[in-house]
Order: structure tokens, then sequence, then C-alpha cells
């Protein structure tokens, strides 16, 4: 935990297309605790926004309440952010992206925001699928309050306090897939080469895109009785396969293997490249996902990767048929129907 | 037997089976009083149910333009059975009780000091229609035809209506309009008409309108420039939303795309649809939603971020009978202090109190500009009685040269230019900061909003001073937004005298009439409607200059006088309350007979609580 922003950057930090370095998209020094997933997550967040040279204003990064919830203020510095109630970021999100469907919505939450308090929220914003990416720091636990279990703890995992949970776990990922998110993975915060590329994926989808990171809790849940330990993780996790993000305007210049290589295109007309490692999992296939999610719950190990992704999906903006013009755009001459109508209206009611 | 005998001046009740397609023909015969020029107030008062219980339609007739509920059932018209018992025991000695005679009307019900009339209603629908549900729903309308006779409408008017009505639909207009004939020909050639109480056209409705408040507020929004509308289903102010989209569909698709210039969300329930009201805001988008009771105990915890972060944010809570879920179909104005002070913490939230329909729309559009000036929640406080009955109303105006007030607002030229920015950051003394919308600039301007303490920059801050100041700052711009709210309305008696009344929102009609009434006996008492909370200083004044004054509200604990008495720090002693609270609007007679009873027990006894309290409903 540092005290300091440190000021000095390397002279040749390199500088994406729009002419920022990657600090320009940090944000205050993290308060959270030392080696906190959490903080790995918002560098993961920081690398890919820069990367993706998407402009820092652009951005409206919102959460909910908890040390998850705290995590936006440690990056996208330049962005404007919101740090609501406890479990309600996906209603404030809903209302903010139908205002102005022209900016990137970065959701941030726990696992207790949104598993507990906020599933109400979270399954209706799935169901919606509305334009955002909604990343989950998910530890298994309420940091905040200092250790207690949170709905997404296995079942007789124990966390530093020693009692097992004597509850089964919710798995987002799954939930997210039965509420009709259309894009939906997992990662884990140590493991940055597959977090980045799965956040710059999400940010190319249109439509709802959950990233479910495991993200250890080293003060209170990082203990080898619990399964969101690093060390419980890294033995545990079982990727789906890796995946390379490339956007639109890169040429492609690594050669793709057959096999079990997959390439889609974006929204946004960018692509991804999927190597798979088996056959098992068909991640454009929804009974697939839900499959595969089941089959690794009862190897015993965490499903990574992208899981589940609609190429076809249509966004909240799209079922709504909103104008193209962000509406908060736009006037009284665009909105009022004036004194004339209201003559009309009148003489109706006599 | 006195037979009650008046033109242009009874209360008539309508009892029927709620799903039968009674409103509708009720509605035709209060719409054709007011268009042969008589004030009309029509209130529907119905069951929390879809299908099979008993609903009734109670309109107020009078030529002197009293609309609130006078007390009192002159003719009852009863067809359902369920509550006949109930219906026939309502008329005043005098009065008259109209029936469906096809059953024989039970012996013990029979009054020997009101008139009754028997219509073979189900009788003439089963000879003239094979149906069944055209036997039902004729039934209303044959009733509608029976009365213009009874009371010597003008028929025509009746046909007009029904032609207007099923504009194009010549299907539909015949049968109706046979249907009317057929019950205004069996009472013409059956009974002595007109009855003792009769209507004549008059001119005292002038251009004002027939309209519900709910429909007002929906169109105050349009108007209002709202864009995003977010809402969970509650009775009774559903039909706000409803209104809202269907004016919307109308005036705000584009014609070339088919895109729509506004959205709406069914949310999954209150919290989400305030929380969608406010992420709308916060990006700079004029939204709202609405409510009832139970709506707003659970938007308290959005409602307290909106106040201390200062997001605009418009809430139409149309009120309910409380607590919990109460009576959901029936009136009150309960709410008055859970919306005051909603939320944990140190909270006020500005509350607007209309009273017609024209006043919704006003207030409606009102409130956004209100909430974008001011930067917090404005909640304009109706209820059932105002939102969900057909009110006579000034007619609606909207001013073509009126702008939009969006408030202070940082554009991205002021910040390029190097103007400070701090998100609260009191610049110039009125206790509102600049806020700015996201996505303004590059480089300045964004923000951290949060329900946390932070500095004035919104930089987060557990400082005692920090927090204490802003706390400060945040009752400092309560009396600001005292300046803008809309002040209370005076009605001088015209006497000196050291009484007078408050009142807010939908007790205004009776009050009025009431009032009027004890002038008659010689008792003179001054009015004052208050319109907003926080209460402007002439509300205080208007206090101070009298010796007592009634405040008139409809629930049980006095909640406005309660309001009255923390802001100001008045005694119980100089405010008395004059309450009604059992889901029916309070009347004329109610208010007059406990005013007068306060006055004449103010020398003898101090009054104790539970007797007022027993007193206060309509019944007592």
């Amino acid at each position: 935990m540092s005290y300091q922003v440190p000021k000095f950057r390397h002279p040749q930090l390199p500088v994406n297309d729009l002419g920022y370095t990657k600090a320009d998209y940090e944000g205050a020094i993290s308060t959270l605790c030392a080696g906190c997933g959490h903080d790995s997550i918002s560098g993961a967040i920081v690398r890919a926004c820069h990367e993706l040279s998407i402009e820092p204003h652009k951005i409206a990064k919102l959460s909910g309440i908890g040390c998850s919830s705290k995590a936006p203020t440690y990056f996208l510095g330049k962005s404007h952010g919101f740090n609501s109630v406890h479990g309600r970021m996906p209603s404030v999100v809903t209302g903010a992206a139908l205002a102005n469907r022209d900016m990137l919505y970065m959701g941030v939450s726990g696992d207790g925001d949104t598993a507990s308090i906020g599933m109400g929220q979270f399954a209706h914003v799935a169901r919606r699928n509305l334009n955002m990416v909604y990343i989950v720091m998910n530890n298994g636990c309420y940091g905040l309050t200092k250790g207690q279990d949170s709905a997404t703890a296995d079942r007789g995992s124990a966390s530093k306090k020693g009692d097992p949970n004597i509850y089964s776990a919710i798995d987002l990922c799954g939930t997210a897939l039965q509420m009709g998110a259309t894009f939906v993975a997992r990662s884990f915060s140590g493991d940055k080469e597959q977090l980045v590329p799965l956040i710059k994926a999400a940010i190319a989808h249109r439509g709802f895109a959950l990233i479910d990171v495991v993200s250890p809790c080293v003060t209170f849940n990082n203990n080898p009785q619990s399964t969101k330990s690093y060390e419980f993780v890294r033995e545990h996790s079982e990727a789906t396969g890796t995946i390379d993000f490339v956007p639109l305007r890169k040429e492609i210049t690594t050669e793709y293997q057959s096999g079990y290589s997959h390439e889609v295109t974006m929204h946004d007309g960018s692509s991804i490249h999927l190597y798979k490692v088996d056959d098992s999992l068909n991640p454009f296939e929804r009974r697939s996902a839900i499959m595969a999610l089941e089959d690794h719950r009862c190897s015993g190990s965490i499903l990574t990767g992208l899981i589940y992704m609609n190429k076809d999906s249509r966004d909240l903006h799209e079922v709504l048929e909103t104008s193209q013009r962000p509406l908060n755009q736009l006037d009284e001459a665009d909105l009022c129907p004036g004194n004339k109508m209201l003559l009309n209206i009148n003489a109706s009611l006599r | 037997m006195k037979r009650i005998e008046s033109v242009n001046d009874f209360v008539i009740k309508f009892a029927n089976v709620n799903g039968t397609g009674s409103a509708s023909a009720n509605n035709l015969f209060a719409k054709a009083l007011f268009r042969m020029g008589v004030p009309v107030s029509p209130k529907n008062i119905f069951p929390s149910n879809i299908q099979g219980l008993p609903t009734w339609y109670e309109v107020r007739v009078n030529d002197k333009g009293y609309l609130g509920r006078r007390g009192g059932i002159d003719i009852a018209l009863s067809v359902n059975p369920q509550s006949m018992a109930q219906d026939i025991h309502e008329v005043e000695p005098g009065g008259y009780f109209i029936y469906d005679s096809t059953k024989q009307l039970d012996h013990r019900l029979l009054r020997d000091d009101i008139s009754i009339i028997g219509l073979p209603l189900t009788r003439i629908c089963n000879e003239q229609y094979n149906d069944p549900r055209q036997r039902q729903l004729f039934k209303n309308v044959i009733y509608v035809g029976a009365l213009a006779a009874l009371l010597d409408m003008d028929f025509k008017v009746l046909t007009g209506l029904v032609e207007d009505q099923f504009k194009g639909k010549k299907n539909l207009v015949l049968p109706n309009i046979h249907a009317l004939e057929l019950g205004y020909n069996y009472v013409r050639s059956n009974f002595e008409c007109p009855i003792g109480i009769r209507v004549q056209k008059s001119d005292k409705v002038g251009d004002k309108i027939l309209l519900d408040g709910n429909t007002a507020l929906g169109l105050g929004a349009l108007y209002g420039g709202a864009t995003v509308a977010a809402w969970y289903p509650i009775t009774p102010s559903t039909s706000v939303v409803d209104a809202f989209e269907k004016y919307a569909k109308r005036v705000r698709i584009d014609p070339g795309t088919g895109r729509r210039n506004y959205a709406i969300v069914q949310a999954e329930d209150e919290l989400s649809a305030i929380g969608m009201a406010i992420g709308a805001s916060w990006n700079g988008a004029r939204s709202f939603t609405a409510t009832s009771g139970p709506g707003v105990s659970l938007m308290s915890e959005f409602l307290g971020l909106a106040y201390f972060a200062e997001i605009p944010t418009v809430l139409f809570n149309v009120q309910r009978a409380g607590p919990s879920t109460g009576m959901p179909t029936r009136t009150q104005q309960s709410d008055i202090l859970a919306c005051a002070y909603a939320s944990h913490g140190d909270t006020k939230q500005v509350l607007l109190f209309p009273s017609t329909p024209k006043e919704c729309f006003d207030f409606g559009a009102l409130s956004f500009d209100l909430a974008e000036r001011l930067q917090t929640p404005i909640i304009v406080m109706s209820d059932l009685d105002l939102g969900m009955n057909d009110n006579m109303s000034e007619p609606l105006v909207w001013d073509d040269q009126r702008k939009y007030d969006r408030g202070k607002v940082m554009t991205a030229e002021q910040l390029e230019s190097g103007v400070e920015f701090g998100r609260y950051l009191d610049v110039d003394g009125d206790a509102i900061c600049y806020r700015t919308y996201p996505g303004t600039h590059p480089t300045k301007g964004a923000f951290f909003t949060r329900g946390t303490s932070r500095d004035e920059y919104a930089i987060y801050t557990e400082k005692g001073e920090e927090y204490e100041s802003n706390m400060l700052r945040l009752l400092r711009k309560w009396d600001t937004i005292n300046e803008y709210v809309p002040a209370p309305i005076t009605v001088d008696c015209g006497k000196e005298t050291d009484t007078g009344v408050l009142y807010f929102g939908t007790s205004e009609e009776s009050s009025r009439e009431a009032l009027d009434r004890l002038v008659a006996e010689g008792i003179y008492i001054n009015a004052m409607r208050v319109r907003a909370f926080p209460f402007n200083d002439e509300v205080r004044q208007y206090i101070e200059r009298h010796k007592q004054v009634f405040v008139i509200e409809q629930n049980r604990d006095a909640q406005l006088r309660t309001l009255l008495m923390a802001e100001f720090e008045f005694g119980p002693d100089k405010l008395k309350s004059v309450l009604c609270f059992d889901g029916s609007p309070i009347s004329a007679r109610n208010i007059r007979r406990q005013i007068k009873t306060h006055l004449n027990s103010d020398n003898v006894l101090p009054l104790h609580r539970k007797t007022t309290l027993i007193r206060a409903g309509e019944s007592g």
C-alpha cells in the first residue's frame, strides 16, 4: 500500500493512436490492501482501454458499494465515475446508458454487491441486454466488513475465520447465461494475459458483457482452506482456450493455426481469435456453455476464458428503437410539442 | 315525505360490479352533464380487484362549481345486489333509490322516507339481447338513458357523446343509442318525469376540461422534456407513464427513421426504477419515475443519494391509503413525512402539491426545471383522487417561448477557457454548484459522484469539518430552493378574523365549500393553500397572524401540521387538525363539522386527542 502517487513516468512510454500513454488511463493511488486482486483487475482495465485507444472521457465507470466498488477510483481518472448504492449499480448504468448511447459504460461490482444485495438488478440488466461491460471482482467474501462469506463462496470453503461455508455457491456466469446475457466470461485477477483481451472483447461486444473475475482477498480469504485463494485458483482453473483481440485498424499479421481456432467479427468491425483447448465447448451456443460450466463444477475445476458470446446480440437501444442521437442531446425543439397540440387535447376533453 | 328538490345540485352514486363495463357508462353520464354546462365531479370508488367485487361511481353535480365531495347521497342507482343494503341505507332522507327491479327488493330494506324507483333492467336486456356480454354492457347504457328521462337531461347531448366516442364506428353508435332509448322510453311511459331533482342547461363550465391528474402529469413530463421514464406498476400511479407513452408515441417518433426520442423501461422494482431515473439525470437527460407509497418506501435509499450527491431527480408520487399495502385503491395524503424527510441521515426533500389537473401539468413540467436548477429530487405529491378521477380543470396551456432551465452545467468551452471546476464548490453564494455531464471534455471536468462524504472537488474525505461544511451548504441551498418553489395562495375572507385554515392538494375544493357555508352561518375564516415544501416565509407569517389555524389534511397523524411545527417551531395550541383518513376524499360537510366542533368546544374543555380522531372519520 503506497501513500503517494509516483509522478515519474518513463519518457518513452508507448503512446496509443490518440497519443495517450497508459498513465492517462490511470486513476488515484489504490487504498486497497497490498496484493489485492482488485488492483490487478484495475490494471487490466487501464491496459485494455489504453490499447484500444478509447478516449478516457468517453468512458463512464460505475459501481455499487464494497471493496470492488471503490476500485473505479483507482483507474480511468479522466472519466466520470459514480459510486452509487449497494447492489444498485445496474439500474444507474441503465439510466445513464439510455441518456447517452455514445459512451462506454464500465460497471464494476463485487460478489456481495452482485450475488446478494444486487442479485435482482444483476439479473434484470442481463435480461435487458444493456450495452455495458460488467466486471465482478469476485473474492467470495465481504472485505470491508471483515471477511464474512459471500454468496459466491463455495460450500465447504473456509475463509481466515475458519468456519466452512454451509450454503451452496451462486455461479454468476451460470446465472448470467440463464438471464440472457449475451457475453459471458470468467477470468482470474492473476492472469492478465487472459483478462486483458477478454476486457477488450467485452468492450467491443454490443450488449451485456459479464466478466466474472476471481480476485483473491489477501487479507480475509487467501488461506489454504479457501477455494478463492491465489493458490487454489491457479491450480484448479481450466481455460476454455486463449483469446486474441484484433482491433479494426490493425493489420492481421499473426498466422493462425487451423483446427480449434475461430475468428469472430465484432459489431465495431474488430475481431477476436479464439484458440480452443478442445472441442468440448462451443462458446457461440448457450446450451454448450451451460453444459461446460456444469461439467467443470462437477469436476471441481474453475472454467475460465470466453464461455459464451451471442454474435447476433441486439442491445437495449436497438430493442427500444431509441434515436441514434443521444437522448441527452435533444432540446425543446425536439422534445416539446408546443401549445397547438394542447389546444387539440383540451378540445378532446370537453 | 318531503322529497329532495333541486336543480343542478345533487350527489348521485352508482353501485356496480367491477369488470362489467359500468365505468364507461357512468362516465358517459358525467360527461353529458359537463357538456350541458353543469359543473361535475365524478369519483370512481373501486376495489383492489379485477372482476366481481362492488364498485361505486359518485358524481357531484353543482352549479356553484363546488367540486369536492359534499357528503351524503341524494340519488343512489344500484345494480349490484351485493351492496344494495348499504346503498339504500346511504340515501339522504327525501332522496331517491333507483334499482334493478327484475328481482324484487328485499322488504327488509324498504324505507318510507325516500322515493324508490324500480327499473327492470335485467329483464329489458334479456328481452333485447341474446349475447350475455351485450346484456351486461347495455344494462349500464340503459340506466343512463333512464336517468336522462328522470332528471330531464338533454337526450341529444347523450347521443352526441356516443357519436363522438365511437367516431366512424357506426355498428357501435346505433346499438348504444338504441340502449339509451330503451331506458329513456321505459321511464317516460312508466314514471312521472322528472323527479324532484333535475338538470338544466347551464353556462358554468366555460372553457374548462375534464381530465385526470395522472394524464396531466404524463403530459407535463412530455412537455417538460423528459426523455427517460423508468417505473414499476403500482396503483394508483400506473396511468402516469401510460399517458406519457401514449402521447410520446404521437409526437416523439421520428417520421423518417421511426426512431424514438424517448425511452421507457418497466423496471423490476421501484429501487431500480428510481436508480434508472437518477442515472439518466446524472448523464444529462431529463427523466422521471412515478410511484405510490410502497414504492416511496423502496426508493428512500436512492432519494438520500440524490439529495446528498445532488443529482436532479423527478418523482411523481400518486398517494394512496397506507400504511403498508393499506387500501391500494383509496385516496390519502399520507406520505408527507415519508417524502419530506425521505432517507436516513439529515435529509430534506422538495415537495410540490398540485390540486388540479392543470397544476399537475404545470408542476409536472416545472419539476424538471426545478430538479436541474436545484440539483435535488423534486417529488410531486398527487393522490388517487386527483390522479385517477376526471377532475374539472382549467385548460392546459404552454408558452411556446419557454426554454428549459437546465441549471448550472459547465460546458466544454468554459472548462477549456480555464474556469475552475469543483463539483461541490459554491462559486456564487446560492449554495448550488456547477456540474458537468460525463464526456464533456477530454481532460477537464471529470469527477466522481458518490454517496460518501467528499470535499468541494468531489474527492473522498472523512474530515469532519469538510463533511460539516458540505451539510451546512445543503442547508443554505434549502433557502435558495425556497425562492424557486411555487408560493402559497391565500384567500382572504374579507372580514377581521383570528382564525385561518391551511390546506393543500385535493382538500382544496371541499375546504372552499366548507368555508363558504361557514360564512353563511356568520363564521369568517381566512384560507391558505400550501403548494410546496420548503414552506415559503408567507406560510410562517400567515400562521403567526392568526390565533389558530386549522390544518386540513387527509391522513391520521396530521403530517403537514407536524412538518409545520418542525420547520417553524409552532406549538400545538396554534395549529389544530381537521382530518379525514377513511380512504374517501375529504368532504365539505366533514370539514365544516370538525371546524365547528373545535370552535364550539374551544372555551369549554381541551379536546382529548382520542376524541378528535374518532370524529375525524367521514362516518363519525
